[in-house]
């Protein structure tokens, strides 16, 4: 016994040092995988805070820009109403059928973006008192972003596309073959789209979209164009290079979707 | 509380509210970062207690972790150089450090920028390797290393002199 206290008094600097050493591996391998990286995460609110406080100052400088960003968004909406042959004068009377639609949008601001590392995660200044949980998709007025994986009460945390543990149902949109969007961690600006049946008949240039078969993304939610392809080593898949239509180093406003059916669908799949 | 240590704290907060406000956000050329919080563990006394130092050092790097959302790599390379910096010192500065009689502020500049070098290379290379954690992109690793070092470098040894206290 004695000897075994002497070991340890004798040791205690390396003792401690493993021992931090473990605790501090055990964290980085949680970041790697899926859905477990909840301990050390930025949603708090010391650094939902911080963040939060100098987006507050770093705001005013893209604000034109944004504005311009807005118009545009609005300009497009305005058009597809004239197509849908809607007024576009918002009739103010309560009809609960316009309210039960299948998803809801909830708009954020991202305080934090990363996108020059492998695991990339995005902040956002809305949470659970705004009901934004995980499995919710984020998306701008361009294309998808990520989706929700942690959340507090304030603040929540995306897992980017941008990430190496991202993948999301993806598709052709002229056609219904559909395969997972990955990325390589190479450029930002690019990511690859994996097992695209060989069948499938597309040429560069054509729209990739999110396919609606998880109950995250509603279907059709833009995400870019194929940039360039090739098949895979078995010549079964196409290996697919999408060109992000969202420039993922500068987004401001986001929304939230959440899926109205999400626990009926997920009732029928258990 | 003694001026010193008063000191040290001001720096562990200051360091960390200019890495987590600017210097993580610079994306130098894509994607370079300098990663010039380690400056505390550089700078701490030569003769300071080894336990509280490590547990310090795992801390402001489970902070600036927090705070980038990575796991624990900064926590982790933190660690390992602040564990292995006696190693460096002796290998740097010889005798005096045996004797406990160096004085970072006092040594030449050959002698710190080997010293900063060995850190700094050191810290980014675990660093990157727990980041990327995959040994199929070990040339990344590599190239994220090197030209991250060099910006590192560069900036503290800037830092290191400007801020250079008047203490003779």
């Amino acid at each position: 016994m004695q000897q075994i206290i002497n070991f340890l008094i004798k040791n205690k600097h390396s003792l401690l040092f493993l021992l931090l050493l473990f605790l501090s591996l055990v964290f980085t391998i949680q970041s790697h995988s899926y859905h477990k990286s909840k301990f050390v995460s930025s949603t708090n609110f010391l650094s939902g805070g911080l963040y939060g406080w100098q987006h507050s100052i770093t705001d005013y400088f893209g604000l034109k820009q944004e504005n311009k960003r807005l118009l545009e968004e609005n300009e497009w909406l305005h058009n597809q109403l004239s197509l849908l042959g809607v007024d576009s004068i918002p009739k103010r009377k309560i009809d609960t059928t316009s309210f039960d639609k299948p998803y809801t949008y909830t708009k954020a601001r991202v305080i934090k973006n990363d996108y020059s590392k492998i695991d990339n995660y995005i902040l956002i200044d809305k949470g659970e008192k705004d009901s934004i949980f995980p499995d919710m998709g984020i998306i701008t007025d361009k294309g998808i972003i990520g989706i929700v994986e942690n959340t507090s009460k304030n603040y929540s945390r995306v897992i980017s596309i941008l990430n190496s543990n991202s993948r999301i149902n993806a598709g052709l949109k002229k056609s219904n073959q559909y395969g997972s969007l990955v990325w390589d961690g190479k450029d930002p600006n690019i990511i690859q789209l994996e097992t695209i049946p060989r069948q499938a008949i597309f040429k560069e240039g054509d729209t990739i979209i999110t396919h609606g078969r998880s109950t995250i993304f509603p279907r059709g939610i833009g995400i870019g164009t194929i940039a360039n392809y090739k098949l895979n080593q078995n010549k079964s898949y196409y290996l697919i290079n999408v060109k992000l239509f969202n420039d993922m180093s500068n987004i401001g406003f986001v929304y939230a979707i959440k899926s109205r059916d999400i626990e009926e669908i997920k009732s029928l799949e258990n | 509380m003694n001026r010193d240590t008063l000191l040290h704290i001001v720096r562990f907060i200051v360091l960390v509210l200019v890495q987590v406000t600017i210097l993580n956000h610079i994306n130098f050329l894509g994607s370079l970062n300098p990663y010039i919080y380690i400056i505390f563990i550089l700078l701490a006394p030569i003769n300071i207690n080894k336990s509280p130092f490590l547990v310090v050092s795992f801390i402001l790097g489970l902070i600036i972790d927090m705070f980038g959302d990575s796991g624990g790599v900064h926590a982790a390379a933190c660690l390992i150089i602040a564990f292995f910096r006696p190693v460096a010192l002796r290998f740097v500065f010889g005798l005096s450090y045996e004797f406990q009689t160096v004085k970072l502020s006092q040594v030449g500049f050959g002698e710190r920028f080997a010293y900063v070098i060995l850190m700094v290379l050191t810290h980014h290379i675990v660093l990157f390797s727990l980041e990327i954690f995959n040994f199929s992109h070990i040339l990344l690793i590599l190239k994220k290393t090197l030209f991250s070092s060099i910006f590192t470098i560069v900036i503290t040894m800037l830092v290191l002199v400007l801020f250079r206290r008047n203490d003779s």
